[in-house]
């Protein structure tokens, strides 16, 4: 495993974390760490254990051990430096609720008692949904969006409470490769300008290679992490996986197949050569 | 009421006219409730269930109004709700619900204008009481016959019915995908639910036929995760109920408060919901064995969302 | 039609009329539609309950719809809400059959708890419904935001901090309180029919949440107003005008929705993932 030490003014690092379900480890000893403004990719298969690492750094899930610290604190259950995007979220169409009303309730939904209308919450909330291009359809129902629409009502939702971290379970699942890539894009611009860090879970990772600042590489509850480059290599992989795996470089898209593959013997094996996409780069 | 005196004079309970009677409608009526039941539980339909046996009331007070047997009358009401439901109501489950819950209070506003009418006709209220708790031992000889045709009509159906109903209510849309009609299917059965509703109205009455169709039901879906033994062991539990219920309905009349004997609706509830939660305790503890090991225990006691994607 | 012993029944109409709506906004929006109607009627039960010992009904109504309310609340933790709504509404219903079969006296009363008997309202009664009125409008206005979150998109109010959980429980009590409400004064069946009715229509014909509220209390206020005027005309049930006229506008929304779609289908560009 490749670590990953702490450093100063980290928004996220977890250490040593391990989770037990049903007399099951779903996570062994991840530990990575964050910092602000960077686009990370949390990779990996179905069922490696993506969505439990989101839900420990949520607060959601208490790790057996290990540390999760959160701006250098340990986490606590209510907190507004993180902000999530949820894979799934189905709204029913007949509820009466616009994008904005839903953006709205990003900023105090979880406060009791009533609020007073302001100018500036208005404002606020205008200009997130300015921030994430969803001014056309602020008055639309949110059941009645399409999935890229509801994407970025939902980062909107996530980011109007100015959070430090944003993580983002699998928003790419659902949607067509050019919706997707204008999500990933929006996000990138979302890191850089407002210096958030981004953790976003993904099963392929071409989508993510122009932008990604760092990989944390997910497989049988374990974590590689680092660079593109450092990280996705065959040797790298094949120890995280514990059998041989290949990591094939072909136009500028990364194919990570099962060494045992019968049917890839006729490929090229470039593994190990210097990534063919020069945008790939270290930070 | 003077069914469940006659029933509570009656020389024994072996001997008792009205308890053989009940003995045997209860039985019919606890089958085909418990089978239909299981799949009102597995589509989420509890609610049209029990709205179906309450809207009873609808067609048994117009029955009464007009001078025909409930049974019919429960029935061909049953039957119209059954398709205005389907109407008003869309696909998703909470608009479902919402529809039910319209044509649920719009019919029970109109039997209420019925027995209306009724009380001006004939001056009484006890009418209404008996629509909506019924009782097994006030039933006569003549609507036996008729429900137990009913109640086989209901089972061949069911059976007829059973796997494009299975794979409709896990998804509608695999079902779609196999051609299946989808929502007449779903009309089809509230209308099979109409006709056990009605059944089990004239038993325990409209609002208890519920605790017929659900309870056996989601006990049996607790014990056993296949669908087809589910169906026959509802029928089975909601069946021995039944008759435990009518057992102790006899033998209440010499239990405090003195003299007076417990409804026998109560009596069958009572012992579906006892059996409910003691099945409910025996799986809770099976899996917090299961859980003692060692685990990272969820703060929120959600499930962990399985991670799903194409 | 506003002779004196009338008054009392346009005041508490209008009462149940503000609050069953504002309760009956969540109860649709988070399609709970069962609970909201198996509650009142459960309650009725504990009304039955305490006549026979000579208590006041309303204690007996409150007891058995907080009881009621919280027990499906913990039971349908993780079971299905509906089953176990279904199962404590026929508990409860069976215990009414019980207390009603030992004490027969009562019969008249408890049809009234049922169908409504909003015409015999006494002015002592209005007292305690308005306050119990306004503690339902004070929890829902504290409640708001999280309440409309959890309902909408529970997995964002989870990554809040919010505990959908509490917030379900804290508005099953809500229920309950409008239940004993409303229930007295006008019956299982006007509560639940002012409760869906006006909610459903309501949501129809705006797509703000807040606009949503407000219209549906205009909606209940006209259908309970003018159920009892026809009420008063007819000698007729006032639950029978109640439940017609709140379906049908249920109906009439629902319609011009329909036809509104239908026209402006043709012009519309071919959306073809706005279904997503």
């Amino acid at each position: 495993m490749i670590g990953d030490e702490m450093r100063r003014g980290d928004v996220l690092a977890l250490e040593g974390v391990s989770v037990w379900r049903g007399g099951r480890q779903i996570l062994d000893e991840v530990g990575f760490s964050l910092a602000p403004g960077e686009f990370t990719g949390l990779i990996g298969s179905n069922g490696a254990g993506k969505t439990t690492i989101l839900r420990v750094v949520m607060g959601l899930l208490a790790p057996a051990e290990g540390t999760v610290l959160v701006n250098g604190r340990p986490l606590a259950r209510r907190n507004r430096s993180v902000g999530y995007v949820p894979q799934k979220v189905l709204i029913d169409p007949d509820a009466p609720l616009r994008a904005s009303d839903l953006v709205a309730l990003g900023l105090d939904g979880e406060k009791v008692g009533p609020r007073t209308p302001s100018r500036q919450r208005r404002q606020r909330v205008e200009e997130m949904l300015d921030a994430v291009d969803a001014t056309a359809f602020a008055d639309a129902r949110v059941g009645n969006l399409s999935g890229g629409e509801l994407q970025r009502v939902l980062i909107a939702h996530a980011l109007i409470s100015r959070p430090q971290l944003l993580l983002m379970d699998e928003p790419l699942a659902n949607l067509d490769i050019r919706s997707g890539q204008e999500i990933v894009d929006l996000l990138a611009r979302i890191a850089e300008q407002q210096r958030i860090a981004v953790l976003l879970s993904a099963h392929d990772m071409n989508p993510l290679l122009p932008v990604m600042d760092r990989v944390v590489y997910v497989a049988g509850g374990r974590v590689a992490v680092g660079t593109t480059d450092d990280v996705v290599r065959t040797e790298v992989l094949s120890k995280l996986y514990g059998h041989q795996v290949n990591v094939l470089r072909v136009d500028g898209r990364v194919l990570v197949v099962s060494g045992s593959h019968v049917s890839l013997d006729a490929i090229p094996r470039q593994s190990g050569a210097p990534a063919a996409d020069a945008s790939v780069e270290g930070r | 009421m003077e069914g469940i005196l006659h029933a509570l004079f009656a020389p024994g309970f072996g001997h008792s006219e009205p308890v053989r009677t009940a003995v045997l409608a209860g039985a019919v009526v606890a089958l085909v409730s418990g089978a239909v039941g299981v799949i009102t539980v597995l589509r989420g339909q509890s609610f049209a269930g029990h709205a179906l046996s309450a809207l009873g009331t609808l067609g048994g007070s117009a029955a009464f109004l007009v001078g025909i047997t409930p049974l019919w009358g429960f029935v061909t009401s049953g039957f119209i709700v059954a398709g205005a439901m389907e109407l008003v109501g869309t696909q998703r489950r909470s608009g479902r619900d919402v529809a039910t819950g319209l044509v649920l209070s719009t019919a029970l506003g109109l039997s209420a204008l019925f027995l209306y009418f009724e009380t001006i006709v004939n001056s009484t209220t006890g009418v209404t009481i008996t629509i909506l708790f019924g009782s097994l031992f006030a039933l006569n000889g003549i609507t036996l016959p008729a429900m137990i045709l009913l109640g086989i009509v209901c089972l061949v159906l069911l059976a007829l019915l059973y796997r494009p109903l299975l794979l409709s209510s896990v998804s509608s849309e695999l079902a779609a995908a196999r051609g299946i009609p989808v929502r007449t299917l779903g009309v089809a059965f509230l209308m099979l639910l109409a006709l056990s509703a009605a059944l089990s109205s004239v038993t325990v009455g409209t609002i208890l036929s519920s605790a017929l169709l659900i309870g056996p039901a989601a006990t049996a879906l607790r014990l056993t995760k296949r669908p087809a033994v589910a169906m026959v062991l509802a029928g089975v539990i909601g069946m021995v109920s039944t008759w435990v219920g009518i057992v102790l309905a006899y033998d209440s009349y010499r239990w405090p408060p003195a003299g007076k004997g417990w409804p026998v609706s109560f009596c069958v509830v009572a012992v579906l919901f006892t059996v409910y939660l003691l099945t409910g305790l025996g799986s809770r503890l099976r899996t917090a064995r299961v859980r003692q090991r060692r685990a990272g225990a969820p703060v929120t006691g959600q499930p962990l969302p399985t991670v799903r994607q194409g | 039609m506003f002779a004196d012993y009338m008054l009392n029944a346009w005041v508490v109409a209008t009462i149940v009329a503000v609050v069953a709506p504002v309760v009956g906004f969540f109860v649709v929006l988070r399609g709970s539609a069962f609970v909201a109607h198996a509650v009142p009627e459960a309650a009725f039960a504990g009304a039955a309950g305490a006549s026979l010992l000579g208590l006041n009904t309303i204690f007996g109504l409150g007891a058995f719809a907080l009881g009621a309310s919280l027990g499906i609340g913990m039971l349908g933790r993780r079971g299905r809400h509906d089953v176990v709504t279904a199962l404590a509404l026929v508990m409860l219903l069976g215990a009414g059959s019980l207390f009603l079969g030992w004490s027969t006296e009562y019969a008249p009363e408890i049809y009234s708890l049922l169908f409504g008997e909003v015409l015999g309202v006494s002015g002592n009664e209005i007292g305690l419904t308005a306050l119990l009125g306004a503690l339902c409008l004070g929890a829902i206005a504290v409640l708001y935001r999280p309440l409309l979150l959890t309902s909408v998109a529970p997995e964002l109010a989870a990554a809040r901090g919010i505990r959908n959980h509490r917030i379900d429980m804290a508005f099953l009590v809500v229920v309950a309180l409008a239940t004993t409400t409303a229930v007295p004064v006008v019956g299982a069946l006007l509560m639940f029919s002012l409760m869906v009715g006006p909610a459903a229509t309501a949501r129809c014909l705006t797509d703000r949440p807040l606009h949503a509220v407000v219209l549906s209390v205009v909606i209940a206020l006209l259908t309970a107003w003018a159920s009892i005027a026809a009420a008063y005309q007819t000698n007729w049930p006032v639950g029978f005008f109640v439940t017609a006229f709140a379906f049908a506008g249920y109906l009439l929304a629902h319609g011009g929705r329909w036809i509104r779609n239908a026209y402006s289908r043709p012009q519309a560009p071919l959306a073809g993932e706005s279904a997503a």
